[in-house]
């Protein structure tokens, strides 16, 4: 059976995309969660979140029934602490530091707690924020994802007048359009940027892409400053024979297909193969079998301990019945009449450390073939590199380089997120956004 | 195999845990089921001149989650008939002859009255009477309960009137809304009592509803001070417990202990300082009668593991550990060690030691995880950090004598040895 749509019923899609971590049902069942939470000093749970959430202030908060103050400190420190609460891999952040894994005992659910503390406030739009009087300065961000609407909140609450140019129809970036629908769905992603701009002070221009409807002359021009969150673009070529068949996608392009289009028009192969194994791959191939694919398996040129995704994501994707191929690297693609028919792998042995610090992969000479009809290529995403070349952005192979966390070598532009890391978390994104803010404040008040 | 089985002034009951005055044992039901699934005896609810009770009644703390710590209530005596009480006492002691069956009683103020309900109790074939003095709300505005127990005049006084009546052991139960429970219990042992019950409930506000502003319990949008007991105050109850059984004259009647007992170990702890008979409310009220049976269990299970075979090879023991501060041994220092392989990092000793103590954990810091240690010659021995480790044994404290030799403050001060410098 070839790549198609309408696999399942809709009940089928229903049960399959609904949401795989649900929220708290109920007070008590949230209380009982937050109560046991041992409000450490100098909290580990703290440190491992990028944005520095003050976790045992807000989760103490819902125990004293003051759940308005507790969205407050989340909210303070990440805007997106509602998406965040959805989307992390808090088994590597927050979750993973707490200290009852010490005592072998479940961490704190800290994501849920943080959902319960953040979805009303989200929905009802309750004012959390009061912002400062303009100050008169204009601010221009390119990106309405993670970074741009995050610096843009704080830049707004400082009484900066802020102008978003955004190339889609909707905010949110890859929160919006890049992660897996059974962890954030598209109209909690619309309310969160609702709730973002409820402070005022932020206009989002939708459909305008730099390099195409607007430039960064304009930008540096009408405004006082400029900060890029542009994040990255599609993902990177595998660079071998038979990418060009039909049935070769582009994880991004399909992630963000089954976030645009009703789940049954979105159409998935019968075998498919997902190279990477970052979360991304997971989410890539999570979804492939949630769309009705009969054998979904990963492909990854290291050892499972090398793998980017962590075990929760790995486990999620292997409770699908994904399969692993692990030292397994694509090494040529054969069609059949221009349609994908079977990936031929060099199978892989692992060397001594190479330049990002893991075992390096070398074929052992040996091939293995997989009858496969759909290719999804998900081994991280390329930068804009011709873009930011344009507009003579220091950069690495397009990842804009930044000074002191966020300053360009063009003065009065500032850049974060993606599009300076190459592909992080959403919640790096945020604290880029904050990063780019703090720094444009100073250079506004000095300029 | 040990045995709990008590014998309180010729009272027997297979185990100490009677069920104390109060609603659980204001009707043949209750009391029925509270026999069958195992309890020792029980005090029936306070008898008197009728009542007429209100809504609502009760009102709790809670904390950390946990329901109950504290509760409250303005619940009055038995608000049922007189005649009715008395015969389902008759036929629960038919249905039960093995249970202690001890009714409270709080007569009109007047010697007649006292005479008369005694008269009517002893008829029911009832192995004990508990007088309250103790009731902290309404009854006190009739010169009736605390107020008697808070004077000990008057309490000598109605003490004197029953023992003219009564044939049958006498127990006075004590008020805690006192600076102290020895002068009223002194008085009423030299009246004649047979024995003393303590704590009642301590008179008290449990807090306010922050929309109608109204204290709790609530009743038509006012409230009035209700009678705090459960868990939060059994260290109340166990100082005034242990002021009884230190007192020369008060320690020479047996005491039935009574405030937050909870658990067997709680129990223990009551027989420890002097009790030899128990009551229990809260915890009944707040899980059933099912909870006799862990009391039972759990208290046996720790009298085999130390040696005792019946409560009276402990009841007491305790007593003498309780001294004067000037009689400690200021040579006795012991300073915190934290076990480094226990510890979780949650720096909770350390902050504790930082902001309210004396500056004797040091941090080391670590990403994620500080490590935390004891500076010796700065800790002064107090405790904090180990009662807030959320780890058993993480933090314990290790004895560091100043000197060998006992030495007292009185001595201390007559050698003319220097106080601290810091």
């Amino acid at each position: 059976m070839p790549i198609k749509n309408k696999r399942l019923s809709e009940e089928q899609y229903t049960h399959n995309f609904s949401e795989i971590h649900p929220p708290f049902e109920n007070k008590e069942a949230a209380l009982v969660e937050a109560t046991r939470c041992l409000f450490c000093y100098d909290a580990p749970c703290i440190k491992g979140c990028p944005t520095r959430i003050n976790i045992p202030k807000f989760i103490k908060q819902i125990t004293t029934g003051n759940i308005q103050g507790s969205a407050h400190t989340i909210f303070i420190s990440n805007i997106f602490g509602g998406g965040c609460s959805r989307v992390c891999p808090v088994e590597k952040l927050c979750e993973g530091n707490c200290v009852y894994n010490l005592l072998e005992e479940k961490p704190i659910e800290i994501a849920r707690l943080q959902r319960w503390a953040t979805d009303k406030i989200i929905n009802n739009k309750t004012r959390v924020f009061e912002r400062k009087p303009s100050i008169g300065k204009k601010v221009a961000i390119v990106g309405a994802g993670p970074a741009g609407l995050s610096c843009a909140h704080v830049l707004s609450r400082e009484g900066v007048d802020v102008t978003v140019f955004e190339k889609e129809s909707k905010g949110g970036g890859l929160m919006t359009f890049g992660i897996a629908a059974y962890k954030v769905t598209p109209e909690f992603c619309a309310a969160e940027v609702d709730f973002i701009t409820s402070i005022g002070g932020i206009e989002i221009k939708y459909n305008s892409e730099l390099g195409k409807n607007i430039t960064l002359e304009e930008l540096q021009k009408n405004y006082d400053a400029v900060y890029l969150g542009i994040g990255v673009g599609l993902a990177n070529k595998l660079n071998i024979p038979g990418e060009e068949l039909e049935g070769v996608v582009d994880a991004i392009k399909f992630i963000y297909d089954i976030r645009t289009n009703s789940l049954a028009n979105i159409p998935v192969g019968n075998k498919v193969a997902v190279i990477g194994m970052g979360m991304t791959a997971i989410d890539a191939a999570t979804q492939s079998k949630r769309l009705g694919a009969d054998e979904v398996t990963m492909i990854y040129r290291r050892s499972e301990s090398e793998k980017n995704c962590t075990q929760v994501e790995l486990d999620i994707a292997l409770l699908d019945g994904c399969k692993m191929q692990w030292l397994a690297s694509p090494k040529e693609i054969i069609g059949e009449n221009g349609k994908v028919k079977l990936l031929v792998c060099d199978v892989m042995k692992l060397g001594l450390p190479d330049h990002t610090g893991k075992p390096a992969p070398t074929p052992t000479g040996e091939t293995i073939r997989l009858e496969v009809d759909m290719v999804i290529k998900a081994t991280g995403q390329s930068p804009f590199v011709d873009l930011v070349n344009t507009y003579g952005l220091e950069n690495i192979k397009g990842k804009i380089s930044v000074k002191n966390k966020s300053q360009t070598n063009i003065n009065g532009v500032y850049a974060g997120g993606d599009a300076v890391n190459g592909g992080k978390e959403v919640v790096d994104a945020v604290q880029a956004g904050k990063d780019g803010a703090s720094a444009i404040l100073s250079f506004l008040s000095d300029s | 195999m040990a045995s709990l089985e008590t014998n309180f002034l010729g009272i027997k009951s297979p185990n100490p845990y009677w069920l104390a005055s109060a609603p659980p044992t204001d009707k043949k039901i209750n009391v029925l089921r509270a026999f069958e699934a195992g309890w020792g005896g029980v005090v029936w609810k306070t008898l008197g001149s009728q009542v007429k009770n209100v809504s609502s009644r009760y009102s709790a703390i809670n904390f950390h989650g946990g329901k109950v710590m504290g509760f409250n209530n303005i619940e009055l005596i038995s608000d049922r008939p007189l005649d009715i009480n008395l015969k389902e006492i008759v036929e629960v002691i038919k249905e039960f002859p093995d249970r202690a069956m001890i009714v409270s009683l709080m007569a009109d103020n007047n010697k007649q009255s006292w005479h008369e309900l005694i008269k009517k109790v002893e008829d029911t074939g009832a192995h004990g009477i508990e007088l309250n003095f103790g009731c902290p709300h309404g009854m006190t505005e009739r010169g009736m309960g605390a107020a008697v127990g808070q004077d000990p005049e008057i309490a000598k006084m109605v003490v004197e009137w029953v023992m003219e009546a009564a044939h049958i052991p006498v127990i006075t139960k004590l008020t805690p809304n006192v600076h102290s429970v020895v002068p009223t219990g002194k008085a009423c042992v030299q009246a004649g009592t047979n024995a003393l019950s303590l704590i009642n409930t301590i008179q008290s506000v449990t807090g306010i509803d922050l929309d109608t502003l109204v204290p709790n319990p609530y009743v038509g949008g006012k409230s009035v001070f209700g009678g705090y007991c459960g868990p939060a105050v059994k260290p109340i109850a166990l100082k005034f417990l242990a002021t009884i059984s230190q007192n020369e004259i008060t320690n020479k009647v047996p005491v039935s202990g009574i405030g937050g007992i909870s658990t067997w170990k709680d129990a223990a702890e009551f027989l420890l300082l002097g009790a030899s008979s128990l009551q229990v409310c809260t915890a009944a009220m707040t899980h059933g009668f099912r909870i006799i049976e862990d009391l039972c269990e759990g208290l046996l299970s720790w009298m085999e593991e130390k040696g005792y075979n019946t409560i009276y090879d402990f009841i007491g023991k305790s007593v003498p550990t309780l001294t004067h501060w000037e009689d400690l041994d200021i040579n006795y220092h012991h300073v915190a060690n934290i076990n480094q392989d226990k510890c979780i990092h949650c720096g909770l000793c350390y902050i504790a030691c930082e902001d309210t103590s004396h500056q004797s954990i040091s941090i080391t810091q670590g990403n994620p995880y500080n490590t935390y240690s004891i500076k010796e010659e700065e800790c002064v021995g107090c405790n904090l950090c180990q009662l807030i480790c959320p780890v058993e044994n993480c933090i314990t404290m290790i004895e560091h004598r100043v000197a060998p030799e006992y030495l007292n403050w009185k001595e201390f001060q007559a050698r003319g040895l220097p106080l601290n410098d810091h």
